[in-house]
Parts: C-alpha cells; structure tokens; sequence
C-alpha cells in the first residue's frame, strides 16, 4: 500500500466564500473494491492524522497508520470484507494541499492565503474523490471526534451517499470551554516571533515554539485526570526536586517530548485551521439551534459511541446527537463505552468498543454483496 | 430482567397481541433484542430498546435491533414526549429501585404503556412462603441472596397503585405456563401482562 494522489482542476467554492482553482487530495486505500462497489468506507481523520489510516509502508515498519487497531484484515473494520479509504483532508500538511503548499497564483507557498476551511468543505472534497474513484455510495462512513463531525456532516450534506455512520467521541459543536481551549493553542501559535504572520516558509523558520505549546494544550484535554494519575502521577524525572524550570515531574517531560516531536512534523497554519474548522461546526447553527431539523435529510443508520472518562467531548454531547436522531425516527445504536482514557479513548485498543464496532461492520456486511 | 437466551417468553406474544401494526415501539431493558424483533415480524414496528448491559448492547447490534445504552433509573430524558406508541417494560418494573417514577416516564414518553411482571400472588408463590421460604419458580428464579428484584408485587397490589396514580388499564392478561387465566386470577396467574394509558 502506498498513498496516491488526486488532482482536482474544477475549482471548489468554501464556505467561508474563497475559491480554490485546483487542489490536490492525497488518499490510500485498503481492501477491494467489489464489482458493485457497495463495500467502500471511508474513515475520516480527526486533528493531527492523516490518510494513513491502517497498515505500514514497505521498508518503514515504523509508521503504522493511526487506526491501525480498529482497520485491516481480520479487524474490526476488516479490509478483507470492505474498501478502506482514508483521506488528508484539504489544508493539511501531509500531502493534500493546505498551507504550505505552492499556490498557483503565486508560485509561493499559501500560508496565511489559505482559506479557513470547514467540515463541509472537508466533506465536499470527500465527495469528489469518491466520485473520482466511482463509489456513488459507501456503506459506512466512520470517524472519531473531529473525524465523526465528518461522518456527522456527511449524513446531512450527502444523505443518498453513506448506508451507516460510525459517529465516535463526537459532539454536535464546540462547548465554549473546549473553542477556549482553541483559542489559547492559536494564541500561542500566532504570537511566537517566528510565526511572521503565517508566512514564515519563505524566512526558513518555523513557529515551533507557538506549536509546541498549541499541543501541550491540546494532548492535557485528550486524556482523562485519572488516566493521567496513573500514568505519571507525581512521579519525577531524576528522583529529587531540582528547585528550577527544568523537566522535574514525569508529566513535564512527556508533554514536552510530545511537543516536540509534534513541532516536527506538522505545520503550524494547517493547525490554526483545524482548530477553526472544530469551532465552526454547528449544523443546528442554520436550523435556529435545533439539531433534529439539522439532521433531519440523513438517511443512514447511525452507530453513536461515547467514553465515560472523555470531557473534551462527553457522553451528554453524543446522547444531543442521539436524542435528534432518535426525533427524527433514525436508525440509531448508541454506546457509552467505560474506559478510563479520557477523549483519547476512540484510538486505543479497547475490547468492548472494539466487539461493538466489530460487530456492527458484521451487520454492515451481511447487507453487502462480496 | 430479560435472561437473553432468545428463548420467546409467553408474555412476547400477549404483547404482540396488542401492539398495532406498523407502530413506535421503546422496549426498556430490552436485553439482546428479541421481543423487538420479533415484534418487527410479526407486527412490522419500528423502535428501538434501552439498555444498560455491555454484553446486550453487543448482542442488539449483532440482531440488528436499534438500542441506546442508557441507565433506567435516570428516567427517560433522551426521549421525547409521546414519541413512541407504546413503550414496554417487560419483566423489569420488579428490578426497578424508582418503579413509580419509570411507569410515569413510560406514559410521558409513550402514549400508552405495556408492563410485565410475575405475579407475587401466585398460589405456588404463597405455598413457599406459608411453608417459611421466599419463592423460587420459573418466572422468579433467583434466590432471596442474588435477586435482583426489589419491587415484587401482586396483581391486586398493581391494580391498586393503577388506580391510585389514574393510570388507566386499557387491557390486562393472566399467564400461567403461557395459557390465559381466566378466575382468580391474582390466585392462579403466574405472570400479569398489563396495557395502560393515561387517565383512570
């Protein structure tokens, strides 16, 4: 498996207005396609991932896609049953165009010219790659946290495309909390020196230390108190209290060595974006706040999911989304898993989760033809 | 609740007796789903079931059978008003801690309610405890020790607190071994199969 590209000449027209001539929109894919093309799924990554979904490349045994646990053979979604599709979604910076690609206009790269993008934008050019690889429509269309607002999305704005949703860790918006937490990750991006406005390719420097910091923030929402009590604890890094700034507690040194290994490789413009695409999704939003009529078009069978320990995005936000579903007479199974890991819980291995989605994609494929 | 065998219980086809066809269906507690599908074939609803149990949240999705994972005891506040036609609480209402507030949540939620229950004042049932020990029968087969009923009543206790709360009784059946019980039946039934609405 390796990743492809798609070349999009027809421009796409973004929420927020712009207009993007051509884009690139980097994919892999996993399984067959069968001769009906009725097995297709599509997985829609949330913050920091990628296209690479599932597997490992040929002499990188290192980078296992970021679903690994839940997607390929014999898995929960097994890819010897079912076409596996995972997209970079636009703006990215692993591959698709975003940010810090040439644009066209300039031959410079974006950066602060890109447009702020948005889950419906996101689903939009979904739609176009699966029209590129002639899937009219999938039978699931699966996601966790931000990757669930596109499952979500794709319901509303597509409802003839997907049989089932797999909406996991989801919530129907931003709480004004999780939009603050947001808002401090770009703060710190945009006001690191080196930050140069967005444009900072072209001065051989990145905002290394906004990003950084952008992440810490992030990574402490992912995870549970108790989960990181038993992690890390109090426990500290050379045994003694040092009376200084350097990493002392356990904590400190994961949180900085996440930092940095993060600043690497992701590119701080596609950041600010996607923290702005989480805070601008709202279906109800156009419906006067109310969810069931936002959700009303859909017409796929839905698989809601929610952890006990995830306050970033917690069980009552997936029970709002739940309640409309259930207004509206769809079909819908609804989960609430116990696991102590907090948001980041829809990545890990978890037995009863992973039974559940097991069990669903089973149902999924006995409608299927092989 | 439900043991989840999938074995059909005799109150699933006193109940489907008197769902209408095509109609909203809530099953709470509704285990691995199969009073939900059966009433799907034999009565073409639509509806989903509520439960709190891991395994049988697993067990509906292999059926096929839309279930919320859910507590009972916190009511029903993910469900509408009248949303569903009726709502069915089948051989729970004795495991319940708050079965007064569950039976006001099943008439606010549904329009009319189906409850069933064993029958405390089953004459096997007194002989146990007049000869000095708590009932163990097919239709009670716990032990005193690992019940998890709490709520046991009569007939004649329900039709009491029915009365009392103007709950009104649409229909009532009477099983013993799955056959109807026409006399006494507070004395010979085994199992008491309720259909109420609101206003008595």
């Amino acid at each position: 498996m390796a990743p492809q590209t798609a070349k999009f000449t027809e421009p796409i027209t973004l929420k927020c207005g712009a207009v993007i001539d051509e884009y690139e929109l980097v994919y892999e894919t996993y399984g067959t396609l069968n001769r009906d093309r009725s097995n297709a799924v599509l997985v829609c990554h949330a913050l920091n991932a990628s296209h690479h979904v599932a597997g490992v490349y040929a002499g990188d045994a290192e980078n296992v896609g970021w679903w690994d646990n839940m997607i390929g053979p014999g898995k929960p979604v097994d890819t010897d049953r079912f076409f596996v599709i995972g997209v970079n979604n636009l703006g990215g910076c692993h591959g698709s165009t975003g940010p810090k690609s040439l644009n066209p206009a300039t031959g410079k790269p974006w950066g602060a010219q890109f447009p702020v993008v948005t889950v419906e934008d996101w689903v939009k050019s979904q739609a176009r790659l699966a029209d590129r690889l002639g899937i009219g429509q999938f039978a699931a269309v699966m996601g966790g946290s931000l990757g669930a607002m596109q499952a979500l999305q794709w319901t509303i704005s597509y409802p003839e495309r997907l049989r089932h949703a797999l909406v996991i860790a989801c919530a129907p918006n931003l709480s004004a909390q999780n939009i603050a937490f947001n808002e401090i990750a770009r703060q710190a991006i945009i006001t690191d020196p080196d930050f140069h406005g967005g444009d900072y390719y072209g001065h051989g420097v990145t905002p290394k230390r906004g990003l950084r910091v952008a992440r810490m923030v992030g990574h402490v929402t992912y995870l549970s108190d108790d989960e990181m009590a038993n992690k890390f604890g109090r426990e500290l890094k050379h045994g003694k209290l040092g009376y200084s700034f350097d990493t002392e507690f356990q904590i400190e040194s994961y949180l900085r060595h996440q930092a940095d290994k993060f600043a690497e490789y992701f590119d701080a413009n596609t950041y600010l974006r996607i923290t702005k695409v989480l805070d601008y999704f709202d279906p109800a939003f156009e419906h006067g706040g109310n969810l069931t009529r936002a959700l009303a078009p859909a017409k796929a069978s839905f698989l809601v999911i929610s952890f006990t320990t995830d306050w970033r995005f917690s069980p009552e936000r997936s029970r709002e989304i739940v309640t409309a579903l259930l207004d509206n007479r769809s079909d819908v199974t609804y989960a609430e898993i116990e696991a102590p890991h907090g948001h980041d819980a829809f990545l890990l291995d978890d037995a009863r989760y992973h039974r559940l989605v097991a069990a669903y994609f089973d149902r999924i494929g006995s409608g299927t033809a092989p | 609740m439900r043991n989840g065998n999938g074995i059909q219980r005799p109150d699933f086809a006193a109940i489907a007796e008197w769902v209408r066809p095509g109609s909203r269906v809530l099953d709470l507690g509704c285990g691995d789903g199969t009073l939900l599908g059966y009433l799907k074939a034999q009565r073409d609803i639509s509806g989903y079931g509520v439960e709190i149990d891991d395994a049988s949240i697993l067990a509906c999705v292999r059926n096929g059978v839309n279930v919320i994972q859910g507590d009972l005891e916190r009511g029903l506040s993910g469900f509408e008003d009248h949303s569903f036609d009726y709502v069915i609480l089948s051989q729970t209402l004795q495991a319940m801690k708050n079965s007064e507030r569950i039976m006001k949540e099943m008439l606010r939620v549904g329009l009319e309610g189906i409850v069933t229950f064993p029958n405390f004042g089953y004459w096997k049932n007194r002989l146990q405890i007049a000869r000095g020990h708590m009932p163990v029968s097919d239709n009670l087969p716990y032990e005193w020790f690992d019940t998890p009923n709490v709520h046991l009543c009569t007939i004649a206790d329900f039709e009491r607190f029915c009365r009392e709360r103007r709950i009104r009784i649409v229909e009532r059946k009477v099983l013993t071994r799955g056959k109807n019980v026409g006399q006494w039946p507070n004395l010979l039934g085994a199992l008491a199969v309720y259909h109420f609405g609101n206003g008595g």
